[in-house]
């Protein structure tokens, strides 16, 4: 029997045919022009189609569901004392990273006013509005999410300074390098390829997906719910780029701009995402589980396989040149080269600036990292054992200490050390030296991010800018100076927010007192101030590498 | 009660230095202690002059940082002071939207079920067609203003507001092209005629020319300031409120006031941002005085051209069948909201700036 509700019932307009209105809001202005605020280089041809035929009535209430799912799984993981067992160690790890992320994210807002700018097409600008929200609300719930865990977890040290730490930090300088290339130069260039293209279709997942997996590997089921709602956003970021890329592809013009800049933003990406999601996946968990993918199989998986060979090459029958060398170079340094190793590596050395503590290796781990990377103990098992030896306060901080390890040169462009010694190249830009991890970033300093490209000039591109070497800040300095200058010092004035353990228990904890007498120095500098063959010869014995000695 | 164990990652579990630090403290909250907007908002934009030690480090070809306080006129001695009054971030945002869609579409239901667009006057579905549907161009275009302005802001405070400001009003705008669509589903009515009127009917062409003035400059603070405390009481409420909302009953139509109704308090709420945030600019203790000069050539720039705005819309008011209140009255009452506003941040028109 049909309900009496249904026999006058008149539905409302469908979302397709809303979204066939929306399209016609836009007009062509004759009293005065809209101001250029963001130039490009890039000329737009054709218009494509916004396919996801989404307006904001529907979308609002899509996105209230969503966020009610997550902030209801965040109760009902504290009813469910998921602090009993979640893992310190992934923690302590989400205090880096949830302190770089939001600011990415909002510069992702931020940039939709570049490309509504520039972009001539009134059906991807409601796209971009969407997306545009979409930003606001990563920025936010992430916040949030740092918030609950500051509130929650055992060590709130390094969650409370957060935004402070994040500004100011060695290891977040590269989630800002990220970031900010979001939101300057050519509107295409930042907002669409690095951003939509590059970040968002081929990265997000080793991001958004990865991330949840192994944190739920680690009792944190919370970030999982988190993330994996903010991941069901980007399918709409994607096609938003994948329009956008289609209206420039058209026009032959743009094919040499569009080869400068899916070169740069992919190894941009590959350099700054995978040092930190690898270093987080592969040292910040307990799971040891063999038949577990590892961070190089998940790339071989999401961006090799689905992203280069599925998107970026087809997009050769258009006319494009990709550069397949560098995709076959990023999986080397990811397998061959060991980046994530070296770069965790790193980060471990540095533990005394950082504002989070690092754990220790242990058995359990060198014998899954030497199954998922074979050759991983000898280079890498000796400094882990140096790691949990010097991690007593009283020791020598490690990048002191008598190992074998010397303090990597740093990149210009994409600020990531150059980890892979015998890959660093170096070059005059206006006259200047710089270091340079990798040849790629090399060109993405020298070529890419110049006033011309193959002598076409390209007056929108941007520029690198700023104090970018953060050991120049700190150049002849004192270790706990620094440390006090950075503010990563706890409530009590002395014990320090980073520790190289897991040890919650004051005896135990480095002070102010520990990290004393020891002089940091930049690389660079010192280098600068050589002359040429004392320079010669240091990036000589620098490519030849170190050896750790075994303890 | 289960035993706690050692391995135990709880808050609490174990005292040691900072055990206890669980609040955010690197800001200075507005009121005794730092709300969840605030935690989830102050600093997330990055600043040199205050956490941002190695500077921005990408920047315009030109030099231009990420950041620039050469963007506006405006200038502060502190840009993180301000705060978004209503408190908003993504989570009571979707709330609040949603609501209101969801208002929205039940209303517009009931009435389609009711079969009520077919008792509408005549007189008065020709200027839901013709002036409703006009409308939603300039609120569409100032939406867009803000999508724009939302990027340049010196804090994620002053952005975000002019982000959700912009949600506001493509909310709206779009929700007017549905609207109408709906209406045109039920009885004979040209959706393409609004924007046909927006395009070259001479009424709406002097707010045509205020809102595209607005996307001519490059200030987000005078956009602000301009939209929002000169061109929406002078001209987008004399027209929401003072005509749409007056009128629409009296001939059978109660659908749209409830529609445009989501605008006004859209725009309660984006007036009570835009006069807090402009407060803060007009008593900063080193430039306030400045910042008030800037915003007197904004009025003598902004105001003549919304009154023209304004007055070229006078005809419509003698449109409807029946005769609810006149335009004069209308224009009175808005006036009266110009001068409150200019009353509530201690500021005056320059002399030769006539309403």
């Amino acid at each position: 029997m049909v309900k009496l509700s249904k026999i006058n019932s008149q539905p409302n307009m469908s979302n397709t045919e809303a979204h066939k209105r929306v399209k016609d809001l836009a007009w062509l202005p004759s009293y005065a022009k809209e101001s250029l605020k963001y130039p490009t280089d890039y000329k737009f041809s054709k218009a494509p189609k916004d396919t996801m035929k989404q307006v904001l009535r529907s979308y609002f209430a899509m996105e209230e569901e969503k966020d009610n799912r997550v902030y209801g799984a965040m109760d009902a993981a504290l009813r469910g004392n998921m602090f009993r067992d979640a893992e310190p160690r992934w923690v302590e790890w989400m205090k880096l990273f949830l302190a770089i992320i939001p600011f990415p994210e909002i510069s992702a807002a931020r940039s939709m006013a570049l490309l509504s700018n520039v972009v001539p097409n009134d059906e991807l600008k409601n796209g971009y509005t969407m997306q545009m929200i979409d930003e606001f609300r990563h920025s936010t719930i992430q916040m949030n999410l740092k918030k609950w865990y500051m509130e929650n977890y055992i060590d709130p040290s390094g969650f409370d300074i957060s935004q402070k730490a994040f500004g100011k930090c060695y290891a977040t300088t590269i989630g800002r390098q990220f970031g900010e290339g979001f939101i300057t130069g050519d509107a295409i260039t930042a907002a669409n390829i690095y951003l939509q293209i590059i970040a968002e279709t081929a990265f997000t997942n080793t991001l958004f997906v990865a991330m949840p997996s192994e944190a739920a590997a680690n009792g944190d089921y919370v970030l999982p719910s988190v993330f994996l709602s903010v991941q069901s956003d980007e399918s709409r970021h994607i096609n938003n780029g994948y329009g956008t890329l289609m209206m420039v592809l058209g026009d032959p013009d743009n094919h040499e701009l569009l080869e400068r800049d899916i070169r740069y933003a992919f190894w941009q990406n590959h350099a700054i995402v995978d040092a930190a999601i690898g270093t987080i996946i592969e040292y910040g968990t307990k799971d040891r589980d063999k038949a577990k993918e590892s961070y190089a199989e998940l790339w071989r998986k999401w961006v090799y396989e689905d992203y280069y060979r599925s998107y970026l090459v087809p997009l050769e029958k258009y006319g494009i040149k990709i550069h397949h060398d560098d995709v076959e170079a990023a999986w080397d340094r990811i397998t061959k080269s060991n980046y994530v190793h070296k770069v965790a590596q790193f980060f471990s050395a540095g533990w005394p600036v950082n504002f989070w503590r690092i754990d220790a290796m242990d058995e359990r781990d060198y014998e899954w990292f030497e199954k998922k990377y074979p050759g991983w103990h000898a280079e890498f098992g000796a400094w882990w054992d140096h790691y949990r030896e010097l991690s007593k306060p009283g020791s020598t901080p490690i990048v002191f200490a008598d190992t074998g390890y010397q303090y990597p040169h740093r990149c210009w462009s994409c600020l990531v050390p150059c980890v892979i010694r015998e890959d660093i190249c170096v070059d005059h830009v206006d006259g200047e030296l710089y270091t340079y991890c990798s040849e790629q970033c090399r060109w993405t300093h020298k070529v890419a991010f110049a006033d011309n490209y193959n002598g076409r000039p390209t007056p929108a591109m941007g520029r690198f800018s700023g104090k970018r070497q953060w050991e120049e800040l700190y150049h002849g300095w004192d270790l706990a100076d620094v440390v006090k200058d950075l503010g990563f010092v706890r409530d009590d004035g002395k014990t320090l927010v980073a520790q190289p353990h897991l040890h919650f228990d004051d005896s135990k904890m480095w002070t102010l007192d520990h990290v004393k007498g020891y002089e940091m120095r930049s690389p660079l500098i010192d280098l600068r101030a050589m002359n040429e063959k004392d320079r010669d010869k240091s990036l000589a014995d620098y490519r030849a590498g170190f050896t750790i000695k075994p303890v | 009660m289960s035993k706690i164990s050692d391995k135990t990652a709880e808050a609490g579990s174990k005292k040691f230095a900072g055990s206890t630090s669980r609040k955010y403290n690197y800001y200075d909250p507005k009121g005794r202690k730092g709300t969840l907007y605030e935690d989830v908002t102050v600093d997330v934009q990055p600043d040199p002059k205050r956490y941002l030690s190695q500077g921005w480090i990408v920047s315009f070809p030109d030099g231009t940082p990420a950041y620039s306080d050469k963007w506006t006129k405006i200038k502060s001695s502190d840009w993180h002071k301000y705060r978004d009054p209503n408190g908003e971030w993504e989570r009571n945002h979707y709330i609040r939207q949603s609501s209101i869609e969801k208002q929205v579409s039940l209303t517009i239901k009931s009435a389609k079920d009711e079969n009520q667009f077919i008792k509408l006057d005549k007189t008065w579905s020709k200027i839901l067609q013709d002036h409703l549907g006009a409308s939603k161009h300039p609120e569409y275009g100032i939406g867009m203003i803000f999508q724009s302005a939302q990027r340049d802001g010196m804090s994620q405070m002053i952005n975000n507001s002019l982000l959700i400001n912009a949600a506001d009003k493509l909310r709206y705008a779009q929700d007017l092209s549905i609207y109408i669509g709906e209406v045109a589903s039920m009885i004979e009515l040209d959706e393409a005629s609004g924007k046909e009127n927006w395009m070259s009917n001479p009424m709406w062409q002097g707010v045509r020319e205020v809102v595209e003035t607005f996307s001519a400059t490059t200030d987000w603070a005078e956009q602000t300031f301009a939209i929002n405390l000169v061109y929406e009481p002078l001209v987008g409420e004399l027209f929401r409120s003072g005509f749409l909302m007056q009128y629409a009953s009296s001939h059978g139509d109660y659908v749209t006031p409830t529609v445009v109704s989501t605008a006004e308090a859209d725009y309660e709420r984006n007036l009570d941002y835009s006069t807090e945030m402009f407060g803060v600019f007009f008593t900063d203790p080193e430039v306030g005085e400045e910042n008030i000069q800037v915003a007197q050539e904004w009025l003598e720039k902004y105001v003549p051209l919304c009154v023209k705005a304004a007055n070229l819309l006078q005809p419509i008011w003698s449109q409807p069948r029946v005769k609810v209140t006149t335009y004069a009255e209308a224009y009175q009452r808005a006036n009266e909201r110009f001068n409150s506003i200019l009353k509530h941040l201690n500021i005056s028109l320059p002399k030769g700036v006539n309403l």
